[in-house]
């Protein structure tokens, strides 16, 4: 019967020609895989492969520009914005985005992060939250939940010492510079095919340039948290969602 | 009137055994599979193949996009 099947023609799903053959360097489970793929099927389905340049962050996904198989550049830690601006500037008739971690975008990017949005430059930013430092070894990051466990609040994040987590995209959604602001997550089909209608609604508000259109996924990082990745699926729903709430926050006029 | 029919192939060398489709299959298909790949891992494999109808679940959720889709309209099944 499988044979009948595994044809050529019956293809209804296969990995986009846009992400290279080099093996994705995350940890099994995590939410970047999946990220990357559904940027790299809207660029696909939008035809600009050619058109398009991305910005790749320091953190987890460093390496970005080693899977996307399009051009792009790698900017210092938290500077993707600031170096987008450049290259949109130079290049407005180009797509241009940045792929940021929250350790990159909402802590030592901070600044680059809030004149961007509040200049309203045209480009696309896509915000990989998942509360937690990935790459170096899972310490705190302004965006880690009140009580959460990481590698430099062992007994849990108290906000009395640690100060609050930051709610990046709420705070830049009452920039007048940003047009789309929205948060998605990547972890169920549905909530991965929400999403990648959100990125494609980002990349195409570029051509109006309105300004800037912020796409935040909420990802997991099982590595951090110490939990297999279905469990640290199950604890984003649980404990991240309340906290960060799914859908749009601003939309354009 | 027959089911609509899939299958799914998984790369098995780029697999990362991370589990997360063998939940996302709404029709119990994918397992990991108890022998481990190169890198040490159990992959995903169709442990139920019969019942597959190619929804493509497991896929969208894939980090590593390690999965293609195969399906097939009732029609062409039964031929």
């Amino acid at each position: 019967m499988e044979d009948t099947i595994i044809k050529t023609e019956n293809i209804v799903f296969k990995k986009t020609e846009l992400l290279t053959d080099n093996e994705l360097s995350y940890c099994p489970g995590c939410g970047h895989g999946t990220a990357h793929r559904i940027i790299m099927e809207v660029i696909d389905e939008m035809g600009i492969q050619a058109d398009t340049i991305g910005v790749a962050p320091v953190g987890c996904s460093v390496l970005a520009y080693d899977f996307m198989n399009i051009d792009m550049q790698q900017a210092a830690h938290g500077r993707a914005p600031a170096v987008a601006t450049g290259i949109k500037r130079v290049l407005p008739e180009k797509f241009v985005f940045t792929y940021q971690g929250d350790g990159d975008l909402a802590a030592i990017g901070t600044a680059e992060t809030i004149h961007v949005c509040n200049r309203g430059e045209h480009f696309t930013m896509i915000f990989i939250n998942n509360g937690i430092y990935g790459m170096t070894g899972g310490q705190m990051a302004p965006t880690t939940l009140p009580g959460m466990k990481s590698s430099t609040s062992p007994y849990g994040r108290d906000v009395e010492m640690m100060g609050h987590p930051l709610k990046m995209t709420e705070l830049i959604a009452n920039l007048p510079g940003t047009c789309f602001v929205t948060r998605q997550a990547v972890h169920t089909p549905s909530a991965v095919r929400k999403a990648k209608k959100a990125v494609r609604k980002a990349f195409e508000l570029q051509k109006e340039k309105k300004g800037i259109s912020f796409v935040e996924i909420v990802s997991n990082c099982n590595s951090g948290w110490k939990m297999t990745p279905v469990q640290s699926n199950k604890w984003m729903e649980d404990n991240m969602f309340p906290y960060y709430p799914m859908g749009d926050i601003k939309l354009p006029e | 009137m027959a089911k609509v029919k899939g299958a799914v192939v998984v790369d098995v060398e780029k697999c990362k055994g991370c589990d997360i489709c063998v939940h996302a299959c709404p029709t119990d298909v994918l397992a990991l599979h108890n022998e481990v790949n190169g890198k040490g891992y159990h992959y995903a494999y169709m442990a139920n193949p019969d019942e597959c109808t190619g929804c493509m679940n497991c896929a969208l959720v894939c980090p590593d996009s390690v999965i293609t889709v195969y399906r097939v309209k009732p029609q062409k099944a039964k031929v």
